[in-house]
């Protein structure tokens, strides 16, 4: 107890010289420059809260029967929990548009593209245990790759999107060629290189890109040559199945397009797995040298995953110049990369359905705990509830840092561990 | 010069803990906000003699950068220590993301332009400036540079916490069986690390007077470019990484196209990592089987 | 069947291995000994295409004639071509796959020459379907072999340590090797154990496969050896059979000697 006391006055004096002048004092940009305001109250509270966090730490820590708690906290979760809590995800995944809600519709669209991108890149970090930083570069180039076939050659959704995918997966390969002979944390650092090359290039080629304006006016997708347009000619939706024409139809085919590439890139990863391709991937992720004594060549066997990996990226991104009909670099920053690999992390690497809960959590969670808090704010006239919804989206990569690393400390294995083995000996 | 500096952190952790430390170059990014507002609180408490200024804030910056570095490597790191491979990697990211957002949350996302309101210090060393382009603020980075350098090599050589830093490089349990502790060699050496890099972002804030939340990042990958071409583990060689890549940096901007300039870090990066992993100092390493 | 010529390997200042020169023969149990820090591993690493010699070759010749310079070829087409299959002085098993899937990670090739490029597969055409129920029934006869029919759906990583070492021994003959090179198969075997491996061994020999091991545990070398190469220093000082090797007064003095006393 004395000794708990201790240290927790220990940790709130460090966190006073970490947090007494960085958050204490502010720069503000002034007329004059800047001008240094002070901000004790915040400190304070942050100080504080240290202090009780930490004290509370010990304490529970110290609690009688820690061992037996201990003991049964590290159970993995039980596969049984895999056969429920999917087909519910999956039932309720499809009758979501019968909501006939917009805006929920249009969340799902959200973090059914995050689900994908997380099961895309779960192929190459999950499975193969190469990490990705650069991720989203090919969901970049999957998007560029799309609106400037269709700017240029006039080339509709459907064709486009398996040349997306091909385009994507070879920059995969012709990246991953140098570079996968070298070790785990090197590869992070020039995928992490690669991807703000490939930013960087998309801004300054402006003769090709369009710089940072971006390309517009990306035609929307069709249903078997169907538009989605709000007259009511023959080759439309609406007009050939004799309804009133309405823009939720189109964000409803949206959604079930996202959800139908999701579950191919789902049904590929399955299906890999099973297969001695996807089974060298996880040995190699487990041990390269022996995968290397087996007569596995360890370069090309990376070199698949990678390029996998790239192709769903580049999927995605298709589908997400198509969904906003416009694509501009400021789309695929970092920041992107950051929250896939923490959507992947976080569920879990190499399960599917914690990537798929994860991404609901990170991305759906957020974005509804914003709109919640601003009609609160707004309802309540309330400039508090207001401005944390303000201020949400940035304290969002804020959670996500804290969250990958308290997730690594906790649980390093992610939030559903446990592996199904990919051949059963009966 | 600069990113020498920073280099020399990555290395330096690098070598003993074989992790890349993502979050070194946010560490960077926080000590120069902390010498800004170290040397904006000593003009509003009227210390404008700029080198006494200069020492007061060097002190604090590092000092508290110091308590940064310690900070991150107890929390997100000595935990995961044997823990399966990617997991301090993963972690290191997270710290990252998290250093950056703490500090634009805490200080906001405009850039902080310096050089207005310290018209004493900093306008007193342009006017000294030669007409060539050697001004006083380059013969102050590159006297402090090596003033810092060589007060780090002595430690690093001549002290016995050098002597346990270097034995904690060569074997980390072996070093631990013979009664050094490593966990708090480690800790000295992320805490020397983020001081060495406090200086380079006091240096970046005097010689560039603009600073925001996201110059670590960018700062970050140049200097473990330089680590990596110097022959990441080696300390010289992190030091002449870093002033390889600053001059070309320095030549590609005058010669080729200045929006291209950090593409050519990058390209650099992968190059030296495919042709010449161990870097021009370091060791070729073999694997053990 | 497998001729080692005045093989050297430096690292940096230090020679590991020396003007190296012996022979293992087809169908013989070959043992390389000598004292800790001779260059028995490094050897080993060099046949198995993990160091590349600074000088020397490393010839094998398959029965039917084929011939293979190992000094020039990647580690995994060793494996893949040249059939060399090892093991490993600290078992790498895949921990955290299943015993049967690390008997089928072992059958790579063959598994996915019959994928048609893992495109037909993934569609769920092609002649796959056979090839795994052939992977799956030689990864039964293996189990058997190794006694480990009732693990197989279970981790690797959490196999008794013996078992993990069987198993070891289990995956590298899963890719049908004209050789086996095991690096301390013994090492940290009970008694019991020990025996059990001797057993497994020299079944292996049976079928027809060469062994090559260093080994430190001399009651195996001495029981299960055709013919022994000792090391000293990374060079050659003794060579013949266990009988001879015995007798060589060179050797005791090198080796046994010392080595007794543990």
């Amino acid at each position: 107890m004395k000794s708990a006391l201790r240290d927790a006055c220990l940790s709130a004096a460090i966190a006073l010289g970490l947090f007494a002048p960085m958050v204490g004092l502010v720069l503000d940009n002034g007329d004059q420059g800047l001008v240094l305001r002070g901000r004790p109250i915040a400190a304070a509270v942050l100080v504080a809260l240290v202090f009780v966090g930490r004290f509370g730490m010990h304490l529970w820590a110290d609690r009688p029967g820690k061992e037996a708690r201990a003991i049964r906290a590290s159970r993995v979760v039980p596969a049984g929990v895999n056969k429920f809590v999917a087909p519910i995800l999956l039932g309720a995944a499809i009758m979501l548009p019968l909501t006939g809600s917009r805006y929920y519709v249009d969340l799902g669209t959200l973090v059914l593209t995050y689900v994908m991108l997380g099961w895309g890149l779960n192929i190459v970090v999950g499975l193969a245990g190469l990490l990705d930083l650069g991720y989203v570069a090919f969901y970049a180039v999957g998007a560029y790759a799309y609106a400037l076939l269709a700017e240029t050659f006039g080339l509709g959704f459907w064709t486009c999107l398996p040349l997306a995918g091909i385009l994507a997966a070879f920059w995969g390969v012709l990246l991953g060629f140098p570079v996968l002979r070298l070790r785990g944390d090197y590869l992070a650092i020039v995928t992490l290189a690669f991807g703000e090359i490939i930013r960087v290039l998309l801004i300054n080629w402006v003769s090709l890109t369009h710089g940072p304006n971006g390309i517009g006016d990306i035609p929307r997708p069709t249903l078997f040559g169907l538009r989605f347009g709000m007259d009511d000619g023959d080759d439309t939706f609406a007009g050939f199945f004799g309804i009133e024409p309405q823009t939720v139809h189109r964000v409803i085919f949206l959604y079930y397009l996202i959800f139908a590439l999701a579950l191919l890139t789902n049904w590929v990863t399955l299906r890999l797995r099973r297969l001695p391709l996807g089974r060298a991937w996880e040995a190699l992720r487990e041990d390269e040298i022996a995968c290397r004594s087996l007569g596995i060549n360890v370069t090309n066997t990376k070199l698949t995953a990678f390029a996998t990996g790239a192709l769903f990226g580049g999927l995605a991104g298709a589908f997400f110049a198509t969904r906003q009909a416009f694509v501009s670099p400021e789309s695929f920053t970092f920041i992107e990369s950051a929250t896939v690999l923490a959507i992947v992390v976080l569920g879990g690497l190499g399960s599917q359905l914690g990537v798929a809960l994860a991404a609901l959590v990170m991305v759906g969670g957020l974005e509804m705990l914003r709109d919640l808090l601003s009609t609160i704010g707004e309802q309540m006239g309330s400039a508090l509830f207001s401005g944390l919804a303000g201020d949400l989206p940035t304290y969002r990569m804020l959670i996500f840092g804290l969250a990958l690393v308290v997730m690594m400390v906790l649980r390093p294995r992610g939030l559903v561990s446990g592996r199904t083995a990919t051949a059963v000996l009966r | 010069m600069i990113y020498g500096l920073i280099a020399v952190g990555y290395t330096m952790v690098y070598g003993i803990v074989g992790m890349i430390n993502f979050a070194h170059g946010d560490i960077f990014m926080v000590g120069s906000f902390l010498s800004l507002i170290a040397l904006l609180s000593l003009a509003s408490l009227g210390i404008t003699a700029v080198p006494l200024a200069l020492a007061l804030t060097l002190l604090f910056a590092a000092g508290l950068a110091a308590l940064y570095g310690w900070t991150v490597e107890r929390v997100a790191y000595r935990p995961l220590r044997g823990s399966f491979r990617l997991a301090p990697l993963i972690s290191a990211i997270g710290m990252s993301i998290v250093l950056q957002n703490f500090v634009q949350v805490g200080q906001g996302a405009r850039v902080k332009p310096m050089n207005a309101l310290l018209p004493g210090g900093v306008e007193l060393m342009n006017d000294e400036g030669f007409a060539v382009q050697l001004s006083w603020m380059q013969i102050a980075i590159v006297a402090t540079t090596l003033i810092v350098l060589a007060a780090f090599t002595w430690l690093v050589t001549k002290t016995p916490l050098g002597r346990s830093m270097r034995a904690c490089e060569q074997d980390l349990k072996m070093a631990g069986l013979l009664g050094i502790d490593t966990d708090r060699t480690i800790s000295l050496t992320f805490v020397i690390g983020a001081a060495l890099a406090a200086v380079a972002g006091l240096l970046f804030l005097l010689y560039y007077g603009v600073i925001d939340f996201f110059i670590g990042f960018l700062a970050g990958v140049k200097a473990f470019t330089a680590a990596v071409l110097g022959g990441i583990g080696s300390l010289p060689g992190a030091v002449l990484g870093g002033l390889l890549i600053g001059l070309i940096e320095v030549f590609w901007s005058a010669y080729f196209s200045v929006e291209y300039k950090d593409v050519a870090a990058f390209a650099i990066l992968i190059l030296v990592l495919i042709f010449r992993p161990s870097g021009i100092m370091g060791r070729a390493e073999v694997e053990k089987v | 069947m497998l001729t080692v010529s005045d093989l050297t390997m430096r690292f940096g200042g230090l020679t590991a291995v020396d003007g190296l020169t012996f022979q293992a023969r087809t169908g013989e149990v070959t043992a390389v000994i000598g004292p800790n820090g001779a260059g028995k591993t490094t050897v080993f690493n060099c046949v198995t295409g993990f160091y590349r010699p600074n000088s020397g070759g490393i010839e094998l010749l398959h029965p039917h004639g084929a011939r293979f310079a190992l000094e020039r070829m990647p580690g995994h087409r060793i494996a893949s071509r040249a059939k060399v299959a090892r093991t490993f002085q600290n078992v790498r098993l895949f921990a955290g796959m299943t015993v049967l899937e690390n008997l089928l990670v072992a059958q790579h090739n063959t598994l996915m020459a019959a994928t048609g490029f893992g495109v037909m597969a993934v569609l769920g055409l092609g002649r796959y379907r056979a090839a795994e129920k052939a992977g799956m029934d030689k990864a039964r006869v293996w189990l058997e072999r190794i006694g480990l029919v009732d693990r197989a759906n279970d981790p690797a990583g959490s196999l008794p340590y013996g078992a993990q070492r069987r198993l070891e021994i289990a995956r590298a003959m899963c890719i049908d090797p004209v050789m086996l090179c095991l690096d301390e198969p013994a090492a940290g075997l009970n008694p019991r154990e020990s025996e059990a491996l001797n057993q497994l061994l020299l079944s292996i020999r049976a079928d027809g496969c060469s062994l090559l091991l260093i080994e430190h545990d001399m009651a195996v070398v001495m029981r299960i050896s055709d013919h022994i190469v000792v090391l000293d220093h990374g060079k050659k000082i003794s060579d013949g059979t266990p009988a001879e090797v015995r007798a060589d007064p060179v050797v005791i003095a090198a080796y046994l000697g010392e080595g007794d006393d543990e």
